[in-house]
């Protein structure tokens, strides 16, 4: 299993708790989780990436293992950790005022 | 007895408020969607307990929020918006083309007579459509394909649409006002627009009486006159009473025509309501008094109404979509401020109460009557 950590403006949309698991067909990317998720969560569609693009919203960013993969291509494959479920896929909100 | 239902949109949240039909007991129920933008909130005529919420987020976009139990549960629902066909490109401040994005819904307005038909308008300004409740919206796009698109120029706010007016009577006719492209009207349910901005006048133009461009901030209209059309532009307050046809200016005595809001009285389709506010560099109101001025002669004879509003020291703002009339009798007037206050009156206007203090800053008020 998948492991997805949300914003909490997400969770409270998706009402889910502090984590969410989910089912992702191999290879394990950074747009498989996404369209697992959204399958899951319709809810959350368009709150993290544009809905006809796919191109990730300005203020997301994307977190594991200690690493900002925000920029890296959506069909890279994720780092083993997230993919073995012992670490987490993060989705977070960017840092900023308001 | 009836009661009153009051949908507040704030900057971090919604909240409801309601009042037996004597209007001095209130209950605050929020915040609903803490921490989001809740740009506006409006019931369906036709299922009052069918409520929708423009819930927006400079992190997460657009979501729609629709209610069927009067704003006890929610759920999302539809919430992709897509210009149909080339979005095309409109003047971006700085004067050089940019790209139509959809940012958020600045407005609903639902259909009088069928609870899945809503109309919401956008920024960048354009109106969508559903017809099945929520789930799916479409573009009428003829209006954001108008030949003065690709010239039209957001105002401060960005280039929403924050005004649609749906004439009941007359299913084909629906007005619309953007900023800062002005007002529009189509008579066949959107196939073709036609701006409706003779005789508005705007020193910031470089043409003053130019077909379009100008910074419209609301229109109203009362339902038994359908053809006369009042509203607050950036500067001036102005009438028509050909649909739009000609403007003309009924500022008359008020101590400044710059503000946002304006609302006609439910009873009286002559008596009008506006909020000055000192000038488009001071959004507050003149003199640190906070007044709502009348007037029962359809304008250009004005009264200050200040019973229970502050009379010093006042700096709030009131904006466009924030003023709201309920149809009781008397008639009831509420109004929200960016300072968080929301203000009734229970006797179109002669006194006021603050209903609740210390809210967010207030981006709309709507108002149900319910049996």
């Amino acid at each position: 299993m998948i492991r997805v950590v949300l914003p909490a403006h997400l969770k409270n949309l998706a009402r889910v708790g502090s984590e969410v698991q989910l089912d992702v067909a191999k290879p394990i990317t950074q747009r498989g989780v996404l369209d697992a998720l959204e399958a899951q969560y319709p809810m959350l569609r368009g709150t993290i990436r544009d809905q006809r693009t796919g191109k990730r919203r300005a203020f997301i960013r994307f977190y594991a293992c200690e690493e900002d993969l925000s920029n890296e291509e959506p069909d890279s494959p994720l780092p083993d950790e997230v993919v073995v479920g012992k670490e987490p896929f993060l989705v977070v909100g960017a840092m900023a005022g308001g | 007895m009836s009661g009153v239902r009051l949908l507040v949109g704030t900057r971090k949240g919604a909240f409801i408020l309601t009042a037996d039909g004597a209007r001095r007991e209130w209950e605050v129920n929020g915040p609903l969607f803490g921490g989001w933008e809740m740009y506006h909130l409006n019931a369906s005529p036709a299922a009052p307990d069918r409520i929708w919420a423009s819930q927006t987020s400079g992190w997460f976009g657009q979501v729609v929020q629709r209610s069927d139990d009067g704003g006890r549960t929610w759920e999302p629902v539809g919430n992709d918006f897509a210009y149909e066909g080339e979005a095309g490109e409109h003047l971006w401040y700085d004067g050089t083309p940019r790209p139509w994005e959809f940012k958020r819904i600045w407005h609903f307005e639902p259909s009088p007579d069928d609870p899945d038909t809503v109309y919401a308008g956008a920024e960048d300004a354009a109106l969508f459509q559903t017809t099945d409740g929520g789930k799916t919206w479409s573009e009428l796009p003829a209006l954001r394909t108008h030949e003065s698109g690709p010239g039209w120029q957001p105002g401060a706010g960005g280039l929403c649409l924050h005004t649609i007016i749906l004439d009941p009577a007359n299913k084909g006719r629906i007005y619309v006002a953007i900023s800062a492209a002005g007002a529009f009207r189509t008579d066949d349910g959107g196939k073709s627009w036609l701006p409706i901005n003779r005789g508005l006048r705007s020193q910031g133009l470089p043409d003053e009486d130019a077909e379009v461009g100008h910074c419209v901030h609301r229109i109203t209209r009362h339902p038994s006159r359908p053809d006369v059309l009042f509203m607050q532009k950036h500067w001036d307050v102005m009438r028509s009473d050909d649909a739009g046809g000609t403007w003309r200016e009924i500022s008359g005595n008020l101590p400044t025509d710059f503000g946002f809001p304006i609302a006609v009285h439910a009873h009286e389709p002559e008596t009008i309501y506006v909020v000055p506010i000192t000038s488009d560099s001071e959004h507050y109101p003149p003199e640190g008094k906070l007044r709502v001025y009348r007037s029962t002669v359809g304008g250009d004879e004005w009264e200050p109404l200040t019973n229970g509003l502050p009379q010093a020291n006042c700096y709030v703002n009131i904006l466009r979509d924030s003023m709201a009339v309920d149809t009781l009798d008397p008639c009831g007037i509420y109004f929200g401020t960016t300072g968080g206050q929301v203000y009734g009156s229970a006797d179109g206007g002669d006194t006021w109460t603050a209903i609740v203090r210390d809210l967010p800053p207030v981006l709309s008020v709507e108002v149900q009557v319910l049996p």
